[in-house]
């Protein structure tokens, strides 16, 4: 009896994934628990584990292959005594419901990257022509708009997109599809080295594109003083015991904590947008941002609200340290109802961020500094850090966001309001 | 009749009026066709068809003398000039009369007289003088085309010096014959009347046959046509044409290396083909804004004059003088007028040329000198007709097709072609420069074997040292 073994759904919004790598060829000998191949998805790589004992028969899905869609067949295990004409025939047998086939699939075939309507499968009329001067001046055709029939872009267009440079294509070059496409005119920038989009890379891409043209978006700004938190850090810290339970608290763990507080006092933004509701969330989890090799993710520190500063600052060190080496399982970044941003560690002071969809708000922490500062009438220094929060208009009005940040300013400047 | 008004009055009802007033009326335009003489123009009655009719009786005449070639015994062959001359005028008969039909059926009036300018959107025709009918349109075409330029004292009589009209119905063949001008025109008299036995001298004011050809192109026709008994003098002006009672005798003098050489040349008749003039004249344009220049009315790329409403197309506003160019400028000038979508100016390097003789020539787009002067860095490749089978067993061995590529873009810049059936060929590569298609396409390109097209697939290969026949 052949055992066909599917595509794992690893999350209960995944799709489909890249069928990354094969740790066995066929004709392995397989074990129940051996690992079996690494599978990607948006934001993690996961391994998938044979169930059973057997020798791995036949390799449906090729190692590289992108968009295989969960539950179709990737390969077929044999059991004690078959031969792999049985693997043959359960793999032409099985319904393969949305696998994509590989030779379509596997990035070796495709000798450059195309453009996103490309790949989305509408045809761009471009003469030969113009599309090999596009292609030497590093001019994305999709971007441009043909003057040709029907459209068609010829080679006058392209020689007015490399006088013109960077100019924009009229709207109905982009149109068809809505899918983001910005113009992406390089004229002749002379060699580069070509970086292919990551699954990660590609999700960041579609989804920060889609926020910035979607949400309208603003910003409010606030500087806080972080003496007393200093202080109370240091502190803290000094009081960490040895062994398991040693932490160190740093400030980002305070401003996790500060954030998850005020929030449960400002619960407006704690929301997403749709077009029928505002869904207000019960839980406070608070995503983090983290720089990994890949991209940008966001692990999330659960009920942050109900965490002390010690156990917020384990988990977090955890979170982030697998969140660099694409370890997160995918319940562990998806969700998060509030997204902080610290970019104070590179020296930073101020910066502003683009919402992480369906959330309404990201706040973009800078370093702090000393700064001369003015009190009751007299020049003092003070250790400012500033906090620039950006909000979807449609959820979080002004005033909203103003009083978030005044109930997290005073958390942060007199961090002892924390341990109430 | 009565006065009437129209969207769009054509003035001329060549190639370039009658297709144009097809168009207009295609696209929902009341539309009226003004001629004076014959619908389809020089053209069909005295340019490209009834010539055409002329080299195909030569042709036929050369392949039968040279029968024994293919195995065949033709003896006794001989020609009858009038039955030439009558099959080529009843062609012509039979293709005017299909443009009045093909103007009725898309239900263009046509008036017969001579159009002219009055005022704003408004024409008066004449026949023989006397007003036929005053006439009011919202937009005036004018096609009236062009005629034989004529050079100070060699002044055509009809009679001894000819044009291209004279030279189109001869009662009797001349035994010699001297053709000023080795452009398109001349050429092609040139080839009819060698062929059938004349004893023809072409000379040429520049220092090669087909000047607006590719220079190796020129070089190939030259050698060929002398080959074959044509006498050729480049560099050369008729200075002076002494009449006499049945022949003339010209005085024509040689630009050679170091010193002009002037010789005497008697000959039966002569035929002036020396360029041509616009026929801008009794159009009413002088109370117009519209400018002529050296006798052709100057037009923007949609065809505009520089009076409104009144728009030139054709031969009447210059080079290349081709029905094809007209027809094309025609049917751009309506479809603006009508705000069609997607309307392009004409490109003229993208307008094939043809020229009859033996052997045929063919090219489109630019020279290779040309494009050097462009500033293109170019990739040349050439393939001869020996190469080629079929040319080979059509027993037409010699000709030549070159190519012209920017290294930079591969982007075909011109072709050029000289032997049997060039003129057919040429198209293939037009359709190719029109899509843009770079060599590659045209590598890919499968033609069929055994053509003469074959070599036009050479000819790209070769230009990227890929030949595969020699």
């Amino acid at each position: 009896m052949t055992i066909k073994i599917l595509m794992p759904a690893l999350s209960p919004t995944m799709t489909d994934g890249k069928l990354a790598k094969w740790f066995k060829a066929e004709g392995d000998q397989v074990a129940a628990g051996d690992i079996l191949a690494e599978i990607e998805t948006d934001k993690a790589t996961m391994e998938m584990e044979a169930v059973d004992d057997g020798v791995l028969g036949k390799i449906v899905i090729a190692e590289g292959t992108e968009g295989v869609a969960i539950n179709s067949l990737v390969a077929v295990m044999l059991e004690e005594g078959e031969d792999v004409s049985a693997a043959d025939a359960a793999a032409s047998t099985a319904p393969a419901p949305q696998a994509t086939p590989p030779e379509e699939a596997a990035p070796a075939a495709q000798p450059a990257p195309q453009a996103a309507l490309v790949e989305k499968g509408e045809r761009i009329f471009a003469s030969p022509l113009a599309k090999r001067m596009a292609a030497d001046a590093g001019i994305d055709v999709a971007v441009i708009s043909g003057s040709g029939p029907h459209g068609r872009i010829v080679k006058n267009d392209i020689e007015a997109a490399m006088a013109g440079g960077a100019q924009a294509a009229p709207a109905t070059a982009q149109a068809p599809s809505g899918v983001p496409s910005l113009p992406a005119i390089i004229p002749s920038m002379g060699s580069y080295t070509e970086i292919p989009n990551s699954s990660a890379r590609k999700i960041i891409a579609e989804r920060l594109t889609a926020s910035s043209r979607d949400i309208p978006s603003y910003m409010v700004t606030v500087d806080c003083e972080i003496d007393r938190l200093l202080e109370m850090r240091k502190d803290l810290n000094d009081r960490s015991p040895e062994g398991e339970d040693a932490y160190k608290i740093s400030v980002n763990d305070f401003i996790i904590r500060a954030i998850a507080l005020a929030m449960r006092k400002v619960p407006g933004v704690n929301t997403s947008w749709t077009e029928a509701a505002i869904q207000q969330y019960d839980d406070i989890d608070v995503s983090v941002a983290v720089a990994t090799e890949d991209g940008l993710i966001t692990p999330i520190i659960r009920s942050a609200d109900q965490k002390g500063l010690a156990k917020i600052s384990i988990e977090m060190k955890d979170l982030a340290l697998r969140a660099r080496d694409n370890k997160l399982m995918p319940e562990e970044f998806q969700g998060g109802g509030f997204t902080v941003s610290n970019l104070g560690m590179y020296g930073a002071k101020e910066f502003t961020s683009i919402i992480n969809p369906p959330q309404s708000c990201i706040l973009s922490v800078g370093a702090g500094e000393q700064r001369a500062v003015v009190k009751d009438g007299a020049l003092s220094i003070a250790t400012v850090m500033t906090c620039t929060l950006a909000s979807d208009h449609r959820t979080v009005d002004g005033a909203l966001s103003a009083q978030f940040l005044q109930v997290f300013k005073t958390m942060v400047e007199d961090p002892l309001t924390m341990l109430l | 009749m009565a006065d009437k008004s129209y969207d769009i009055i054509v003035i001329g009802g060549g190639p370039g009026g009658y297709v144009t007033a097809i168009r207009a009326a295609q696209l929902g335009m009341k539309t009226a066709v003004v001629e004076r003489e014959h619908l389809g123009g020089i053209c069909l009655n005295w340019g490209c068809i009834p010539t055409k009719a002329l080299l195909r009786s030569a042709e036929i005449y050369r392949n039968a003398k040279h029968a024994d070639n293919y195995g065949l015994n033709i003896n006794g062959i001989e020609f009858d000039l009038k039955k030439i001359v009558e099959r080529s005028r009843s062609i012509s008969k039979q293709l005017s009369s299909g443009v009045g039909y093909l103007l009725k059926k898309n239900k263009v009036d046509v008036i017969d007289g001579h159009g002219k300018l009055a005022a704003k959107s408004k024409l008066t025709v004449e026949k023989d003088g006397k007003k036929v009918v005053d006439l009011t349109a919202k937009h005036i075409i004018l096609a009236t085309g062009a005629r034989a330029r004529s050079l100070p004292g060699l002044e055509p009589d009809g009679k001894l010096i000819w044009t291209y009209k004279e030279a189109m119905v001869p009662d009797a063949m001349p035994r010699s014959l001297l053709v000023v001008g080795s452009g398109a025109i001349g050429i092609e008299f040139a080839s009819f009347y060698h062929t059938l036995g004349v004893d023809v001298t072409v000379v040429e004011v520049l220092p090669r046959v087909l000047p607006v050809e590719d220079e190796e192109i020129s070089e190939h026709a030259h050698k060929a046509f002398e080959k074959d008994g044509l006498k050729i003098m480049t560099s050369s002006t008729v200075t002076a044409l002494d009449k006499g009672s049945d022949n003339a005798t010209a005085t024509i003098e040689q630009n050679g290396q170091q010193n002009k050489e002037t010789t005497e040349l008697t000959v039966d008749r002569v035929i002036m083909a020396v360029g041509i003039v616009g026929n801008v004249e009794e159009l009413g344009l002088e109370s117009t804004k519209v400018e002529v220049d050296h006798t052709h009315v100057v037009i923007n790329e949609w065809c505009e004059t520089g009076e409104k409403g009144v728009y030139a197309i054709g031969d009447l506003t210059g080079p290349p003088w081709l029905a094809h160019k007209a027809s094309h400028e025609g049917i751009i000038c309506v479809e603006k007028i009508a705000g069609e979508k997607g309307v392009h100016p004409l490109n003229t390097l993208k307008i094939p040329g043809c020229t009859y003789c033996h052997p045929q020539v063919a090219s489109v787009g630019l020279t290779e000198a040309a494009a050097k002067d462009k500033g293109y860095e170019v990739k040349i490749g050439r393939f001869p007709f020996i190469g080629n089978g079929k040319a080979i067993a059509l027993g037409e061995p010699e000709g030549l097709v070159k190519t012209v590529f920017d290294a930079k873009t591969g982007e075909m810049l011109g072709a050029h072609m000289i032997g049997a059936e060039v003129t057919e060929l040429i198209q293939g590569y037009a359709v190719g420069m029109t899509l843009e298609t770079t060599e590659a396409e045209l590598m890919e390109t499968v033609f069929p074997h055994p053509t003469l097209s074959e070599m036009m697939h050479e000819a790209v290969l070769d230009a990227y040292g890929r030949t595969i026949h020699f």
